[in-house]
């Protein structure tokens, strides 16, 4: 079992963990992700690792209220335990050294680019944050990006704080400004963002990065339901990534691919017994 | 052997057949010749006393029977369900050169569920520790290893990548032919011996075979991590949604308990017609699975050479067939039709033809020109084949591997290109079976047992 040290509301809908996992928070690099279920039939489900403490043996995990296991998993408190927490998962994300890089966290998003934009502050390179949501009310870990970015830029697509619009409005303008000093873009966030991240830089032929969320079982590269084709090739995200060049990635397919479940999500929504509300009676 | 009547099973997921009552098996016992040189024993990868433990079965002694086996096979529940017997003690069966063989499989499958039942627990005390032993994987080839291992009094901790322990025989083999409880209890006798389960670690991501045998101070390692890695076909429309590797189909519905849903939370989508492609004991499985789950109108093998070429058990096809599963014989997929939507519509196949033998030995399919058709189906599982996982392969300095992405282990012994590391079953061999897997942990344990005390002396000295 692994117990929740500690539980944070960022948002209404969206909270932050810190889960006792030594053996994970080892090995664990900005990138990679874990595996967790919530009870014993639970599903298993990826979450990008946050944040972690060597010392202290913890990961930090980020999760928004989308499915039934996000919602159960946002019914735990401090004290409770996970049933399963595997990892760290995947491929550290690779990141430069140097330069100046822009990166995006969209919705959620901000929670998987914290940890990299963290590593490469302290490695020198200079970071231009952007972090975006629906409304201010839905923005997260902005404190921390503040601090760990050479300057934050805030959109919300209606206006209610910073840039009014989408953290794609910001990028055009900074595209548009100061594309030659532009070295990396890296973007985290919905597919569709980052289908419209990646078509805007690659006239610019900015190198863009990605970290991609999809459908996964066991996360070891054994079953291929988070298969991708990037640059005419099929990978599977959970140990090929989850980071890949967002110029090769074929996203049409990634996001047909992301929405098989989707009537089955509601489903077990709707009949769960998690005494939650919304239709999760 | 009585069996659920398959217009009956194919809707639930239990045993199909139901085992032995106590007479039936005294009587199979009483038509064993009790030969003077056991040909069946031979025949028996993890050289199980059969003669014997037949005998005691006669004299309706099933608790030593159980004992007896046990002591050279840690997984008997499971060999009596799923071994080919038919290739292994069963074919060399005297009886069966003019009658039918005795039903070795179905007797030693009788002792181990009579053991189950009656709660019965052999008395085991380790011996005087002789070392520790870190086994990779719990499958077949991991926990037959560290079964042994643990009788020869080292201390055994085996990783688990999953959330359960077993492996292929948790999240591959269905319940209706290898019930998950059966597993279990096979596990717990294990876990009574004093061998210890780690599961949710993944070895290669959250620990490092080096650190294995560097600071976590184990003295050896074995690999048994199988064949994991699922095979595509690389034909067009293979990521369309709705095809599944036999792997993620079998995984959602045996592992996750995808049947269950939404009482457990994870889903699986076969929607009306399901088309399996391969002609392997995993096929069979997907298929049977598939035929079984709600709302799905058919199930079909596609297969590119005949019958007779069918890597699957007699009696695994047998059973499908039963059941109601269509098969498409010679028939080879061209590609994946796109319903406009992104989803399966249907499956353009080419017939074939067999040729002169391959390498192989088996007759080389050859496509038909012009002969292209479309099969209907809006689901398709690819089970072709797996390959070893590469995680520990990439993450072991100096570890060997062939072009095939398999672990080069010494045949007898399991010893690697890596001192002090062992490999045994799919990840040597490729795919292939339970008992083979079985065989090679055996084989192991008494290598590194022997490497292990060697070192020791050496140290000695």
């Amino acid at each position: 079992m692994y117990k929740i040290l500690k539980k944070r509301k960022l948002n209404p809908v969206t909270h932050l963990f810190v889960v006792h996992a030594p053996l994970v928070a080892r090995r664990a690099e900005p990138g990679q992700f874990v595996i967790l279920r919530v009870r014993p039939e639970g599903e298993r489900i990826p979450l990008t690792i946050c944040d972690y403490d060597r010392s202290e043996g913890t990961i930090t995990i980020v999760a928004q209220e989308v499915g039934k296991t996000t919602r159960l998993l946002g019914r735990l408190e401090e004290g409770d335990s996970l049933v399963d927490f595997v990892g760290p998962l995947g491929k550290p994300a690779p990141l430069p050294d140097e330069g100046h890089v822009v990166a995006i966290g969209g919705g959620i998003g901000a929670a998987p680019v914290y940890p990299k934009v963290r590593a490469m502050h302290e490695r020198g390179v200079r970071v231009t944050g952007i972090i975006g949501a629906r409304t201010a009310e839905l923005l997260i870990l902005e404190e921390e990006m503040a601090a760990v970015c050479d300057r934050l830029f805030v959109a919300t697509d209606d206006g209610t704080k910073g840039y009014h619009g989408f953290v794609t409005g910001v990028l055009e303008r900074l595209l548009r400004e100061e594309a030659e000093d532009i070295d990396e873009v890296l973007a985290v966030g919905p597919m569709v963002m980052m289908r419209a991240v990646a078509d805007m830089t690659r006239p610019y032929g900015i190198r863009t990065m990605i970290s991609v969320d999809p459908i996964m079982v066991d996360g070891t590269g054994m079953c291929g339901a988070c298969r991708l084709t990037v640059g005419g090739k099929t990978r599977f995200a959970c140990v090929d990534g989850p980071t890949f060049d967002a110029h090769e990635v074929d996203f049409e397919e990634a996001i047909r691919r992301s929405r098989m479940y989707v009537e089955e999500q509601q489903l077990a929504l709707h009949t769960c017994s998690c005494g939650g509300d919304e239709g999760c009676r | 052997m009585p069996e659920q009547d398959p217009a009956e099973r194919i809707h639930n997921f239990d045993e199909v057949p139901f085992g032995y009552s106590p007479e039936q098996a005294v009587e199979e016992a009483s038509r064993c010749l009790s030969c003077k040189k056991p040909a069946c024993e031979s025949g028996c990868p993890v050289e199980v006393r059969i003669r014997d433990m037949i005998g005691l079965i006669r004299e309706r002694r099933f608790a030593d029977a159980y004992f007896l086996v046990k002591e050279t096979n840690s997984l008997p529940a499971i060999c009596g369900r799923v071994c080919p017997q038919e290739e292994q003690c069963e074919k060399y069966c005297i009886m069966g050169k003019k009658h039918e063989p005795i039903a070795i499989g179905r007797l030693e499958r009788f002792v181990a569920d009579f053991a189950l039942r009656e709660g019965l627990r052999e008395d085991f005390t380790p011996g005087d520790r002789q070392g520790w032993v870190a086994v990779v994987g719990s499958g077949p080839a991991g926990l037959t290893a560290a079964g042994d291992l643990r009788r020869l009094g080292y201390e055994v901790t085996v990783f688990e990548a999953l959330h359960a322990p077993g492996g292929v025989l948790i999240y591959g083999i269905p319940e209706f032919r290898l019930p998950k409880r059966v597993v279990a209890a096979e596990i717990e006798t294990l876990r009574d011996m004093g061998v210890e389960i780690r599961t949710n670690v993944v070895v290669g991501k959250t620990v490092t075979v080096d650190e294995l045998l560097g600071d976590l101070g184990y003295d050896a390692v074995f690999l048994g991590t199988g064949a994991g890695l699922p095979n595509f076909l690389g034909i067009p429309g293979e990521n369309l949604n709705g095809v599944y590797s036999a792997n993620e189909f079998l995984t959602r519905v045996n592992l996750m308990r995808a049947y269950l849903f939404p009482e457990w939370d994870t889903p699986i989508k076969p929607r009306r017609r399901v088309a399996v492609l391969g002609g392997g004991n995993v096929a069979m499985d997907a298929a049977r699975c598939a035929r079984r789950l709600r709302g799905v109108e058919s199930s079909t093998i596609v297969y590119r050479r005949s019958r007779k070429e069918m890597p699957a058990r007699v009696e695994e096809i047998h059973h499908a067939e039963e059941e109601g599963i269509r098969f498409e014989l010679l028939t080879n997929p061209v590609r994946i039709l796109d319903d406009g939507q992104g989803w399966v519509a249907g499956m353009e196949c080419i017939r074939m033809e067999l040729g002169e033998p391959d390498a192989s030995g088996r007759r080389r399919p050859i496509p038909i020109p012009g002969s292209e058709f479309v099969i209907e189906c809006d689901t398709v599982v690819v089970a072709i084949g797996t390959t070893p996982n590469p995680l520990i392969a990439q993450t072991t300095p100096g570890l060997e591997v062939n072009r095939w992405g398999c672990v080069v282990a010494e045949p007898g012994t399991g010893q690697t290109s890596r001192e002090g590391v062992f490999a045994g079953g799919d990840v040597v061999t490729g795919a292939a079976t339970v008992i083979l897997a079985m065989g090679a942990g055996k084989q192991a344990a008494v290598a590194i047992d022997r490497y292990i005390q060697e070192k020791r002396k050496k140290g000695a000295r």
